[in-house]
């Protein structure tokens, strides 16, 4: 199930892949349980609809207010954080991004890096570039470590190796760790992971970190985790870098405790995480511990082509909970991998075409019913469905000049625009509407019975012999 | 959802926007629809020229088309009498999809502002509008309601129609497992992703089928042509010749509950 190649495009071989779930009774009913524990932990949270209405409310205020003084809270960032003896690092690119954080490491000759859970660095490929570059790119979220052994991606942003049994990880463990016996006890596999990871902590020269909030009048890093690998990784390493996407940013520090909160309810359905980290800076004269250099790495990847759209804008409100996966039709019978994205579900499908452009994702904007479900639980408030649909004009429209996104019309179809032309002449002529329905109810009973994709498990849709319109004229 | 109105200001006329899908394969229930509001004292109106709301050509990202349908729809209601529209999924592309679509054009804009306001879904007209409290007239049964993710999420009506079922007095309502679930269809959603759309549709129709229901009543045509095809199929597959999970429009089961035409 697992994708490693770099630069594919997701959408291509979608379909296969979520077919090779969905028929796979056990990994449904694996995905499922899953999805289902993780709603009724987050439905737990929140049992007052008005309070989770008015903090969804709150949320997205905040968002959507430090998203619109993005460009000035961003220098603001920088001047903080430099100020506090942090270095900061731009780059537009993943592979800028890589080339900033190998640099920094082979710049200090060290060969040895643990990791903080962080999605920009899954986004990025770091564990493929440091491989490339000769250096150990260990994880150390339990989860991560778990996928990494395996050779896989997270198939999920907030519990990566979900769509593992704990046998799976039982025979993975056995397989891979040297010396480690088969067992299924889940303290015990977790005490091995831990016994591993402990030294790993005390051998790496650097730890890599994301970051939840960057709060720019402090310049300060917040970090939510509940192993505490994270604060390992970013206080036992001599040098801490740091990687999060431009959007990840608040003006206040006062704007982090109700998206905190938003976050882990949604997320884990807790109350607060275990640890919250909040860096802002490395280790000061007179200080015992902590890192001696921080740096921080700000990647754009496509991010200000959704910010400068006003609509597509509302993308970079998300805080990476994850609900709408959890709360997902789709998500919960295909799993994360069968997207092909670093980011699965619901927000993988909004925010992976400016990531990757739409010649490479056209396709998933097409894998929602529109059933509102994940709308419906963002904390911000996300309007995903009406983004989805957003997506589908850009993708399929004809490419046209100056395109607001990467990839527009990569989906066209001469074919498909002009059946929809053909519809919309019908349909907005009522004598045509007429005669066309009119002759479907005369042909009704002669449609063929086979009729594609909808009759692979239903059975044929045919026109009742008269309309609705007929039934009215004979009663009179 | 609707403020209730007082008797006073009980609409003496309505008009009745069916959809294509009803119109074209549940005209029954369209029919039924019209019979139980006539029979309340309502005069229905049907305009002749209406076609489509617009919204298959909006879902699959195509605006324009969509827009030129609605624009035709726009026209057709020019006395200030309440829409009502059996269907959440088409009423809520009256009434919330279509002041967005005419964003750019003011005058339609207006035009879509004004009837956004006056569109009801069937149920929510029923409970809100009306005040109607059904009489059941039939025997003891087990029904089970399905309704759209439209109805739920976007008019916010899922309450009306299990209010209406549940003033039946010999119906029992069952309750199935992810009731708030989407059944899979999502218009053109179910042939691009027939292998997710399936597996959606199937996880339904088995949830549906474990109440033991004798009935799936929805207020939503599309989420019917889905689930009972997919029910049929399944019998075909498997040499039924009777239903295994036989359905109806709410309309339809609300009239013949209620004494029929009568």
């Amino acid at each position: 199930m697992s994708e490693h190649t770099l630069h594919f495009r997701p959408a291509d071989g979608f379909r296969a892949r979520s077919k090779a779930v969905v028929d796979n009774p056990f990994l449904r009913q694996s995905f499922r349980g899953a999805m289902d524990f993780l709603m009724a932990k987050r439905a737990a949270q929140f049992p007052d609809p008005e309070e989770l209405e008015s903090l969804r409310s709150l949320g997205e205020a905040i968002r959507q207010y430090n998203l619109a003084k993005l460009p000035d809270l961003l220098l603001q960032l920088e001047s903080r954080l430099t100020a506090n003896g942090v270095k900061v690092h731009w780059a537009e690119t993943p592979d800028e991004a890589n080339a900033i954080i190998l640099g920094i490491v082979q710049g200090h000759g060290a060969t040895k890096m643990v990791k903080g859970k962080s999605m920009v660095s899954e986004e990025i490929e770091l564990n493929h570039a440091a491989e490339a570059a000769g250096i150990e790119a260990l994880e150390s979220d339990m989860g991560e470590y778990i996928v990494q052994l395996a050779g896989e991606k997270p198939s999920h942003i907030i519990m990566p190796a979900i769509h593992k049994t704990k046998e799976e990880i039982a025979r993975l463990f056995h397989e891979k760790v040297p010396g480690v016996d088969y067992t299924d006890n889940v303290d015990a596999l977790i005490q091995i992971g831990r016994d591993v990871l402990r030294r790993k902590f005390l051998e790496a020269e650097i730890g890599l970190s994301g970051v939840n909030f960057a709060v720019a009048e402090t310049g300060t890093l917040c970090l939510v985790e509940n192993e505490g690998n994270g604060r390992m990784c970013t206080t036992a390493p001599a040098i801490h870098i740091a990687i999060t996407g431009i959007e990840k940013i608040v003006e206040k520090l006062e704007h982090v405790p109700p998206l905190y909160s938003l976050l882990t309810r949604s997320a884990t359905g807790q109350n607060i995480s275990t640890y919250f980290n909040m860096i802002s800076g490395p280790r000061q004269p007179g200080e015992k511990d902590g890192p001696e250099e921080v740096h921080l790495v700000l990647l754009d990847n496509g991010r200000s082509q959704a910010y400068a759209d006003e609509q597509l804008r509302k993308t970079l409100q998300c805080i990476r909970c994850g609900a709408c996966m959890n709360h997902c039709p789709v998500y919960s019978r295909i799993g994360g991998h069968a997207y092909g994205t670093t980011y699965p579900g619901p927000i993988g499908k909004i925010v992976s075409p400016h990531l990757l452009g739409l010649d490479a994702t056209a396709g998933l904007t097409t894998a929602s019913s529109l059933c509102g479900a994940c709308g419906e639980v963002c904390p911000v408030k996300i309007p995903i469905p009406e983004l989805l649909m957003r997506l589908r004009e850009e993708a399929f429209s004809a490419p046209r000049a100056n395109p607001v996104m990467r990839g527009q019309g990569a989906g066209y179809s001469p074919l498909i625009s002009a059946i929809w032309r053909a519809w919309a002449v019908v349909y907005q002529s009522p004598a045509l509407y007429r005669m066309v329905s009119w002759l479907g109810s005369r042909l009704g009973g002669f449609l063929p019975s086979r009729q594609g994709a909808w009759t692979s498990v239903r059975t044929p849709l045919r026109p009742a012999p008269k309309r609705l319109r007929d039934m009215l004229r004979e009663r009179g | 959802m609707s403020e209730p109105v007082e008797s006073a200001r009980r609409p003496s006329d309505i008009y009745f926007f069916a959809t294509c899908v009803v119109d074209q394969f549940f005209p029954g229930a369209g029919m039924d629809a019209i019979t139980l509001l006539e029979r309340e004292g309502i005069r229905v109106h049907f305009p002749e020229e209406q076609t489509c709301c617009g919204q298959p050509a909006y879902t699959s990202g195509f605006p324009d088309e969509a827009r030129r349908v609605a624009a035709h729809q726009l026209t057709l209601f020019p006395e200030d009498w309440p829409v009502v529209v059996p269907s959440g999924s088409c009423a809520g592309m009256m009434k919330h999809h279509y002041p967005t679509l005419f964003a750019a054009d003011p005058q339609r804009k207006a035009q879509a502002e004004a009837l956004s306001a006056r569109i009801h879904e069937f149920t929510d007209f029923l409970v809100n509008v009306l005040g109607w409290q059904p009489q059941d007239r039939g025997g003891d049964c087990t029904v089970v309601l399905h309704t759209s993710c439209s109805a739920r999420r976007e008019m916010g009506v899922h309450l009306t129609g299990r209010r209406l079922l549940g003033d039946l007095k010999n119906v029992r309502v069952a309750t199935q497992d992810h009731e708030a679930e989407c059944c899979g269809f999502g218009g053109t959603f179910s042939v691009k992703q027939p292998e997710i759309s399936g597996a959606m549709v199937e996880d339904k129709v088995k949830a549906l089928k474990a109440t033991g229901a004798e009935l799936v009543v929805s207020a939503d045509c599309g989420c019917l042509m889905n689930i009972l095809g997919h029910a049929a199929w399944q019998d075909e597959q498997a040499g039924r010749t009777t239903p295994s999970l036989p359905g109806e429009h709410i309309a339809s089961f609300l009239l013949r509950r209620t004494g029929g035409a009568q």
